[in-house]
């Protein structure tokens, strides 16, 4: 008997219950209770997102597949495609740090593989809290070994990534895991269920009982209970899923299946119901047939489980055999579990006795879609106000430059990065340390760029700006290598949508992202949706983060950020404002988080964008770093050490006349630094002029200090060691 | 000359070496699947990086009992060259055809970055194309690099001039802060006592392009086509 009580812990409310019952026509019984659950998650569900998601452009010229499958697809030329996507892991890595994220880059590679595509590259974007937090050292080193354990062993190399810290994340730290993936795309597979009479058959590892509904956990807010909710969290086994992907690419290599999809949220259960849903058809399934790690489970806990490495796949009738066969050779499990049904109806037996009969529409399409209510947070007026004659002009600008390259969000990120394999499959031309990492496809000319950006703080003091900001960073780190975008992916953490703040705060993100997406030319193919980051009440800075995939038509034609030789003329691409809300120099110098972001100007910001592409392209560009995190100074200073050789120094002149913190630290958009031989600085000029982008020389790259006007003077060697240390040097102080 | 990779469950690496022979140096190479018997016409075995069968237990340790293992134990008593990077080097000394042990690294944490490496020994077919003394930088990605042999063990390959590969900084020097995993004697890379199996922990096939950072990996794999083309391989052609 199902009482109110059983209900509630399933996370479903009374309305909810009222209308499962009245789909139904009868009460459900307990699998089909937590059937329901499940597929009405928010997780799964979308259904506090799904009428804002559809205000994001997701078409383009080079858009394959947009979003609705397992990952987004776009052309790349010579019969290629790429294919991504990212995702949140954020709940289960704060529970548990290393097989919450590695079970993220799991679930991710499957996303992508289960296309038909080779994973090539993985990116994660990852933030935590302060480090005066006491867990804060604990759930880093955990979330990097757990990455690097999974990513390294199943020979994916991560190319790149962000990290962040700030105290709104001290209690829900985010994880998004990011791959993309290589496929023919005359070989591109979906998860669909066609074909009555089909068989449907399951691969991989054996299901236990770990992780069921992870769902449902990752759709609720945190507490001082969580630590209670261990259990949920998956543990990965990556050699399994090694050979499950190497497994189905061989699969893939023949026309066995119809379609394929991976079990990942709400494991067979979602994997069977979005693809009957997909294909018009329904599905049965005993579930006796279904391979199992221990004895004892019972239906609803093998509908629910989210054992990791497992796939479902629907197979051409007569075929079964020789699907068996391609995995016997990996040694792993293939069964027939079931039956693609013409009644569109979702059916569960147990040993031939039927424990689920839900109609698969009342799972996917009539699933609740609320329009919850929304309402501009109150502080946010006071939260914007930001009088800069209030703040005092440091007495030395050279320290806080120090400061600020010793900050862990600017600080190198080697201590992170060096952990991941980043080289396997040996196409990585540029890795970790750049404004986005390039890799080769071997046997063509062209190359991809890929980058994740966000920043949670520009969305805290204005949602709609910050939602561009992303959007415009990202196309901007893509434009410094020379890549123009083709596509992008993106996680969307925020708090409770229960919260009509927080539904505000997406509202705005939202439109913002849509208003850069549209100007700067790229769709949305992908993307997943993580609300209730919050812990007692209190939800993280809304924080979208971008993940952005480029193309450059030569791979051999990239920049790096680093200046490459004395002499070299240091040009700045766009224009400096006289603004510091929001920016890390008022939180590292000044412990503040105020403001408004920075301004923005989208056809500027594209200006900016092409010239710097086709001065790229034109290959007169020794180096190209965009201005974000620390502002011009910053910049400048990791164009001279952020390199894998000896630094270099540069003697800069900046002519605007404006507080010399803005003018250093400042983040206004926009700005990309450059350096070029002073032969090609007319060529430049031109170049920009043509885009209508401000451009001016600011000095030359040469000896071993940095100096800005009087401003700083100061040894590159002395401003490389204070970032190249900076990560490191807190994390064994704990 | 005909090359083998194998493929163990858990390879990673194997399309990494496979390309660079093929693509990069045009060279007749074939994947050889772990559970079938070694190609009699195969001149250089590769044991490829990864983490065969998941490396749950000691790496490599899986490895060395898959069936084609027998043969590449034969193959090697008879001379035939074998190569083990990275995985296939701990899969090397757990087979017992390459002494010495790989363990954990001193930092606990897996390690990626570049590496400077010096050519100890050229009278080998692995570096014959190398000069003594020679700097090559390769990359190191591992989690257990850390090469150890107890003080006879590591007398005795001293003697035997089996250190082909220490790790040194920028100026060729053998210094700790070089050392990315707390090898023994900053070692990298060894032979075996009749110098015709070769283990090491970075990964010459990471590096056979300018465009990836660096073209050094070739000095062994063009060493080793040099030591087949002299005809070398009678030694072992059965």
């Amino acid at each position: 008997m199902l009482t109110p009580e059983i209900v509630a812990a399933h996370g479903l409310t009374d309305e909810e219950y009222r209308k499962i019952v009245d789909l139904l026509g009868r009460e459900p019984n307990y699998t089909e209770l937590g059937v329901f659950s499940v597929m009405w998650s928010e997780h799964c569900s979308y259904k506090s997102s799904k009428p804002f998601l559809k205000r994001l452009p997701t078409k383009g010229k080079a858009v394959i597949q947009g979003p609705g499958e397992n990952a987004g697809i776009v052309d790349i030329g010579n019969g290629l495609a790429a294919v991504f996507k990212m995702e949140s892991h954020n709940h289960p890595s704060f529970i548990e740090p290393y097989q919450g994220a590695a079970t993220g880059v799991g679930g991710i590679l499957r996303d992508v593989f289960t296309m038909g595509a080779r994973p090539v590259a993985s990116l994660n974007s990852l933030r935590f809290g302060s480090f005066d937090h006491p867990r804060t050292r604990y759930l880093l080193s955990g979330v990097v070994a757990g990455i690097g354990g999974y990513g390294n062993s199943i020979g994916v190399p991560t190319v790149g990534g962000e990290v962040f810290f700030d105290e709104s994340y001290n209690a829900n730290i985010l994880v998004n895991a990011f791959t993309l993936g290589i496929a023919k795309k005359r070989r591109i597979f979906k998860g669909r269920a066609t074909g009555v009479g089909n068989p449907v058959i399951y691969v991989g590892a054996k299901t236990g009982r770990d992780g069921i509904h992870g769902a449902t956990m990752a759709s609720e807010s945190f507490s001082e209970e969580s630590e209670k909710k261990r259990p949920t969290v998956q543990v990965g086994d990556p050699f399994t899923e090694k050979l499950l992907l190497e497994a189905c690419l061989d699969l893939m290599k023949t026309d066995l299946i119809v379609g394929i999809q991976d079990m990942g949220a709400a494991g067979l259960t979602s994997s069977s119901v979005e693809m009957a849903e997909r294909g018009g058809t329904g599905v049965e399934l005993e579930l006796g047939r279904v391979p199992l790690r221990e004895a004892g489970m019972t239906p609803y806990e093998i509908l629910l489980s989210e054992s990791q490495e497992r796939m479902l796949l629907v197979a051409k009738k007569g075929r079964e055999e020789q699907v068996k066969k391609i995995f016997q050779r990996w040694d792993l499990d293939a069964v027939v579990i079931g039956k693609v049904t013409k009644d569109r109806i979702y059916r569960a037996l147990f040993n031939g006795v039927e424990v689920a009969r839900i109609p698969v529409a009342a799972l996917t399409s009539e699933a609740p879609v609320y329009h919850r209510p929304m309402e501009r947070p109150a502080a946010l007026d006071e939260l914007q106000r930001l009088d800069l004659d209030t703040i005092p002009a440091p007495a030395d600008v050279a320290t806080a430059l120090k400061l600020l390259l010793d900050s862990p969000n600017i600080a190198s990120k080697e201590w992170v990065y060096r952990q991941y394999d980043h080289l396997v499959r040996s196409n990585t031309v540029v890795g970790p340390s750049a404004d986005a990492a390039v890799i080769r496809i071997k046997g063509v000319k062209q190359g991809l760029a890929l980058t994740v950006d966000g920043n949670g703080r520009y969305c805290f003091l204005d949602p709609y700006v910050g939602g561009i900001l992303a959007v415009a960073e990202a196309a901007r780190n893509l434009a410094a290598v020379g890549a123009r975008p083709l596509g992008l992916s993106d996680c969307l953490n925020f708090g409770s949508p229960e919260r009509p703040e927080v539904m505000w705060q997406f509202s705005q993100v939202i439109e913002g992202m849509r208003d850069a997406c549209v100007v700067l030319g790229v769709p949305v193919v992908s993307g997943n949706v993580s609300f209730y980051n919050e812990t007692d009440g209190v939800p993280i800075f809304p924080t979208p983060t971008i993940a952005m995939v480029g193309i450059l038509p030569r791979v051999e034609r990239h920049v790096t950020p680093w200046f490459k030789a004395a002499g070299d003329i240091v040009v700045l691409l766009g224009r400096t404002r006289e603004e510091l809300g929001g920016s890390e120099y008022l939180k590292i110098v000044h412990g503040l988080v105020k403001g408004t972001p920075p301004w923005i100007d989208l056809r500027l910001e594209r200006a900016v964008q092409h010239a710097c592409l086709k001065a790229i392209e034109k290959g007169i560009v020794r180096s190209a770093h965009d201005v974000s995190d620390g502002g011009l100074a910053v910049a400048l200073a990791e164009c001279c050490i952020a390199g894998p050789y000896k630094p270099l120094g540069a003697r800069i002149e900046l002519r605007e006349m404006m507080r010399a913190d803005a003018l250093l630290f400042g983040e206004s958009q926009s700005r990309i630094v450059v350096s070029v031989k002073e032969e090609d600085l007319e060529r430049l000029k031109q170049i920009a002029a043509q885009e209508g982008a401000p451009v001016q020389a600011i000095g030359e790259v040469g000896g071993s200090r940095l100096s800005i006007q009087q401003l700083v003077q100061l040894p590159v060697e002395e401003l490389r060691s204070i970032w190249a240390h900076g990560l490191e040097r807190r994390l064994k102080e704990g | 000359m005909r090359w083998g990779v194998i493929v163990f469950p858990g390879s990673c690496d194997d399309h990494d070496v496979y390309d660079c022979l093929k693509r990069v140096l045009k060279q007749k190479v074939e994947f050889l699947w772990h559970k079938d018997r070694l190609n009699r016409n195969i001149d250089c075995v590769v044991l490829p990086g990864g983490f065969s069968y998941g490396d749950y237990l000691r790496c490599g340790a899986m490895g060395r009992f898959s069936p084609i293992m027998q043969d590449v134990v034969e193959f090697a008593g008879r001379g035939g060259l074998v190569l083990g990077t990275c995985n296939g080097f701990q899969t090397l000394c757990e087979a017992g055809l390459l002494p010495g042990a790989l363990v954990r690294n001193a930092s606990l944490q897996f390690v990626c970055r570049p590496v400077h490496l010096r050519v100890e020994e050229t009278d080998t077919p692995f570096t014959s194309a190398a000069k003594k003394g020679q700097l090559l930088k390769l990359p190191v990605k591992h989690g257990e690099g850390c090469y150890y042999a107890d003080d006879v063990l590591l007398k005795r390959l001293q003697k035997n001039r089996q250190v082909l590969l220490r790790y040194v900084d920028a100026k060729g020097r053998p210094v700790p802060g070089a050392n990315p995993n707390g090898s023994i004697d900053n070692i990298a890379g060894v032979c075996n006592e009749g110098r015709n199996v070769f283990g090491l922990m970075p990964h010459p096939e990471d590096a056979c392009e300018k465009i990836l950072g660096s073209d050094d990996g070739l000095k062994i794999f063009s060493s080793i086509i040099a030591a087949c083309g002299k005809g070398e391989k009678k030694a072992w052609a059965g």
